[in-house]
């Protein structure tokens, strides 16, 4: 009836065709072939996922900062478990029984079929004697996992830490499984893609003992683990450690910054933590003390806390105006010390004096001129205040300078409109704001913030966004850490600042206990106001004068003048750095440094 | 001879058995995949087996209500048909849910909706009313282009949503238009450009190339069973790949093995092709032509591939292809599923035995790899079973389709058995690895009420029209 009615029987040979073909293919699939075989009993293979090492991290000279130790973890496919000596189990993971039950209640919820992990973290010595024994407890089986050595108890808010992965870590990435770690913080956490390597899979097959009885096929659908990269951090660990044995018994920060790079040196907060805390079976609970704890040592402060910079803004103040062309070398204002208005001067000093003297003295009605000309060369005081604001934030201040390490505040650097919404538009004027003038105010500058802006100087108008990182194996750190930001400042106008910044630690009484002999720093003071107590003891320096080589800053809460605690301190950092060591004639400014005692002041000195 | 006018004694009763058993064996299987040895009753609707019920309790009733309405109704309302599904495809776009990246759901409270699914039995209504149009000629360009229109539209929205699976469905078409007069030498070259679009991505090069040589060689001495000119074409690619790999050697250029055999066979092939010229050998123009043809043709694709498309539609093809080979990623699917397959030896498990089938060892067991669970727990005697059901069913469609007095329904019941089939073949081959993995739902077994819905109304209703074959006069 239908000329093509014959290509009905192709059609019927193909479907017939294809039919045959999955026959056979079945039939190899699950009589012939031996491989699934194996099969027939239930459960023989395992898939034991292999963890790769994470990769090591050294500091910038080489030395071993952070590796790898061995962990176990014993894991329960509740279908496969018989009675059991449940109290031996106990006792030897050092668990109640009452636990033990609660974990194995837990593990069924999840699957009858599949393993889930029971005992986390068991160290090698529990294990050497668990493995022994484990043919007795059936459905129970180890893993092996590598946990976080840290060789120095220092550096925790750089390094981080490592911790198992939550739920949104499992959404955003499809690498995770539920219970694999993840670098939390610090470098662990930004580089976490080259630390934590691949995974791997092997497949084993077990006897009726759940003893593992050798690889499945020969290995050969064996995947396995890649390892972690390297990673050398420009922390210098000799630097780092002796930073937070300065900053014992007070509250505070250190940051270190090599200019000609933007690497940080040391970056480190008091009161601080072991990181070794913070690894293993014990984690938990020492992370939960550390929480508790009033003096907050999980708070990094050189990163999020916030403080005014002092007179150490001055500086900054200064190029500012000097590229406005408002002042100049000639430029000189009077001083009428503690009379001056509106801001008085503490300090005796002649006058009138010019820029360089300024600094060295800190002069606060110098600086109140200053700031004042870059507010009349424009029409309007908002006018002036963007363009000053403009100055400071291209010293990185005010914003985040996104280094690569989580955590990072932006201090605070108000808006003119901030000033307009108080005070109405066109109702305020560089009087209004002059605590600016001198560093206080409404400036917020981080601790990093400050070194930065130091290291901006050094480099006399430049900087590189500081970073922790300083190789990594087989990859190359990120093209935004080696450009270099320009702060907007002529280069010219950077060397009588300098000069300033120099006479200030070698020609004033104040700063006697900062003088590094042989070294020709360059530096200022500060003292930020604290309405809750005793002012901040700040300071920026950098060293040597010509090609720098170190740039410093350093907070001390209550540490109530600048050249009180933070200039010997960064001095001694400095000396340090540069000179491997203490000279003798300084041994007592280490001394006196190092008992000072700002968290307990009633203690004896 | 069946009485004229009694619906029920002209149903085909053969083919509502085997849905009926099929459907039986599917849910059976879908309660062992899901089943929980600490909490279970049949009738527990948050449990997968448990909706399953639901849906084929609603089929049945689907199927009843199909057979009751006039055929008529399904010719006549064939466009309207289509055009629905064509305007739900459109709006899935912009109010669907995204479920495994594509969009294709809608979600009305807790009941999902694939108009996807729906899609085939419109397109196969709308495939048969225009082909069945009096004075339709298949060869005529329009024609062709109207059929091309026809398919390629719901394709193309379902491609869309990012559903490759149930797009490549759509390709099963093809079958039907070979019946009812497509040159069987369109059919080879389609076949051919896929088959080389698959093979030059998951086949390594070499592999590819040694093998493309090998077939046309063979055909070659099929064709023209002389040994004389054979020998001498065999000559021409010895020779070809003698001067590659002297050049390769010699001067080091840095030739890969896949380059000095894609320069053989494709000097090889134009020496072939020139010295069929010259002797005046017809056939072995052609096939010299073809296989030039395909050499290039793998080159661009695998060019085309490295070099213009993005890293993510990159993925996207390896995935569909199974070239992964990450043991976590869509090897471990069809890893897993032999793995579970192979387990059940020759007599299987037994029922709710199977271990791989179930907690998410095999990933979708109840959906796309619930022919895992027939194959770990009833052994190759299951398997064996279901497959054969399955090739009856089809054999029966076309029997049935062949004796069809009307085009409308003929052309219907070649679409039917071929969907089938083509779902059947995919999502068979893929969970024994013989096929890509591309998610497309065993018919009547698969969960899902969309799926089961969809072939059900696809399948009844040409029962239907089977039915009432006798009202129709010889055409």
């Amino acid at each position: 009836m239908n000329t093509f009615s014959k290509r009905s029987y192709v059609i019927i040979g193909f479907f017939v065709l294809v039919g045959l073909v999955f026959i056979a293919g079945l039939f190899r699939l699950q009589v012939l072939d031996p491989t699934y075989k194996v099969f027939a009993t239930n459960n023989v293979l395992r898939d034991v996922v292999q963890y790769p090492a994470r990769g090591l991290i050294f500091d910038r000279n080489g030395k071993l900062l952070v590796h790898n130790k061995p962990a176990y973890d014993l894991l329960v496919t509740p279908r496969e478990v018989e009675a059991f000596d449940t109290l031996y189990l106990c006792n030897l993971l050092e668990i109640s029984k009452t636990d033990l039950e609660e974990r194995m209640k837990t593990a069924r919820a999840y699957s009858a079929f599949r393993p889930s992990i029971i005992v986390k973290q068991i160290p090698p010595e529990t294990y050497a004697v668990l493995q022994e024994r484990l043919y007795r407890f059936k459905g129970f089986h180890t893993q092996s996992r590598t946990l976080r050595e840290y060789n120095y108890p220092v550096a925790a808010h750089v390094l981080g830490y490592v911790g198992e992965v939550n739920p949104s870590d499992l959404e955003r990435d499809r690498y995770y499984r539920q219970g694999d770690y993840i670098g939390v913080s610090g470098i662990e956490k930004t580089y976490e893609e080259w630390l934590r390597g691949e995974k791997g899979m092997k497949k084993f097959l077990v006897d009726v003992h759940n003893r593992i009885q050798g690889s499945f096929l020969g290995g050969m659908e064996d995947v396995p683990a890649q390892i972690g990269h390297n990673l050398v951090s420009s922390i210098d660990i000799g630097l780092q450690l002796y930073a937070e044995e300065l900053l014992q018994n007070k509250r505070g920060s250190v940051v270190a910054i090599e200019p000609s790079t933007g690497e940080i040196l040391a970056l480190a907060t008091a009161p601080t933590y072991d990181p070794g805390m913070l690894v293993g079976r014990v984690r938990g609970a020492n992370y939960a003390r550390l929480l508790a704890d009033t003096l907050n040592p999980l708070f990094n402060r050189a990163l999020m806390a916030e403080y005014p910079p002092g007179s150490t803004f001055k500086v900054l103040n200064v190029l500012a105006a000097m590229e406005e062309q408002t002042i100049n070398l000639n430029t000189r204002f009077s001083c009428a010390g503690r009379a001056s208005t509106p801001i008085r001067c503490t300090h005796d000093h002649y006058s009138p004096l010019g820029l360089i003297d300024a600094i060295k003295e800190s002069c606060n009605p110098f600086l109140w001129n200053t700031f004042r000309s870059i507010f009349s060369k424009y029409p309007t005081s908002a006018g002036g205040y963007d363009v000053w604001r403009e100055h400071v934030l291209n010293f990185g201040i005010g914003q985040k300078l996104n280094i690569d390490i989580p955590g990072e505040l932006s201090g605070s650097l108000p808006e003119a409109s901030y000033y307009n919404r108080i005070y109405g538009s066109g109702r305020w004027n560089a009087l209004t704001v002059r605590s600016l003038a001198i560093g206080q105010g409404e400036l917020g500058v981080t601790p990093i913030q400050l070194a930065n802006y130091c290291a901006a100087v050094a480099n006399r108008g430049y900087y590189f966004t500081p970073h922790v990182i300083k190789e990594i194996e087989d990859g190359e750190i990120p093209n935004r850490l080696k450009t270099k930001n320009f702060a907007g400042i002529s280069e010219e106008y950077f060397e009588p600042v300098i000069e300033g910044m120099q006479r200030a630690v070698e020609q004033t009484n104040t700063a006697y206990l900062s003088r590094i002999p042989g070294i020709a720093m360059c530096g200022k003071t500060g003292t930020a106001e604290n309405p809750h107590g005793s002012d901040h003891s700040v300071f920026m320096a950098f060293a040597p004068r010509e090609n720098p080589q170190i740039a410093i800053s350093v907070y001390i809460e209550s540490g109530v003048w600048g050249a009180r605690f933070a200039a010997p301190i960064a001095s001694l950092l400095v000396e340090k750095y540069l000179n491997d060591s203490i000279s003798t004639e300084r041994k007592w400014v280490e001394t006196r440094m190092l008992d000072a005692n700002l968290l307990n002041p009633i203690q004896p000195k | 001879m069946a009485k004229r006018n009694s619906l029920w004694a002209n149903i085909d009763w053969l083919t509502v058995f085997i849905y009926l058993v099929l459907v039986f064996l599917g849910w059976i299987n879908i309660y062992s995949a899901v089943f929980d040895a600490e909490n279970h009753s049949i009738f527990d609707v948050s449990q997968r087996y448990g909706k399953q019920l639901i849906w084929i309790g609603a089929a049945l009733l689907i199927a009843f209500v199909i057979l009751l309405i006039e055929t008529n109704f399904y010719v006549f309302f064939a466009w309207f048909f289509y055009g629905a599904v064509i305007f739900l495809l459109i709006l899935v776009l912009f109010f669907g849910t995204e479920v495994n990246y594509s969009k294709s759901w809608f979600a009305i409270g807790g009941f999902a909706l694939q108009p996807a699914e729906f899609g085939k039995f419109a397109t196969a209504l709308a495939l048969a009313k225009y082909m069945s149009t009096f004075g339709f000629k298949l060869k005529r360009f329009k024609s062709l282009l109207t059929i091309g229109v026809i398919i390629f539209l719901p394709v193309l929205l379902i491609l869309l949503q990012n559903d490759m699976g149930s797009a490549l469905v759509y390709f099963s078409f093809l079958l039907v238009l070979y019946r009812e007069g497509l040159s069987g030498v369109v059919l080879f070259f389609i076949t051919l450009i896929v088959l080389l679009f698959v093979f030059s991505l998951v086949l390594p090069e070499v592999t590819f190339f040694i093998l493309l040589a090998v077939i046309t060689l063979v055909v070659f001495l099929i064709m023209n069973p002389g040994m004389k000119h054979f020998f001498r074409v065999v000559l021409f690619f010895a020779a070809a790949l003698a001067l590659f790999a002297g050049l390769g050697f010699f001067i080091k250029a840095g030739l890969k093995p896949e380059h000095i055999l894609a320069g053989m066979l494709m000097l090889g092939g134009i020496a072939a092709w020139i010295y069929s010229l010259r002797k005046k050998l017809k056939s072995y123009l052609m096939i010299a032509l073809v296989f030039i043809g395909a050499v290039m043709f793998s080159v661009t694709v695998d060019y085309t591939f490295d070099n213009v498309l993005s890293p993510y539609q990159q993925a996207r093809i390896n995935e569909l292809l199974g070239i992964e080979s990450d043991p976590l990623g869509v090897g471990y699917n069809v890893n897993q599923s032999k793995i579970a397959i192979g387990s059940g030896g020759m007599w299987g498990k037994g029922f709710l035995n199977g271990t791989q089938t179930k907690f998410n060892f095999v990933p979708e067991q109840s959906t796309d790899f619930i022919f895992c669970t027939v194959g770990e727990e009833w052994g190759f005697a299951g398997t064996f079973v279901v497959v054969l059901l399955f090739v009856l069913l089809f054999v029966r469609l076309v029997i049935l389709a062949e004796r069809q007095r009307s085009g409308f329904s003929r052309i219907y019941g070649y679409s039917v058995a071929v969907v089938l089939f083509f779902h059947f073949a995919v999502n068979i081959g893929m969970t024994i690895g013989l096929m890509p993995v591309i998610g497309i739902p065993l018919p009547f077994f698969s969960y899902g009420g969309s799926s089961l819905w969809s072939f059900t109304i696809l399948l009844f209703i040409f029962l239907r029209l089977d039915a009432s074959r006798l009202d129709y006069l010889s055409q």
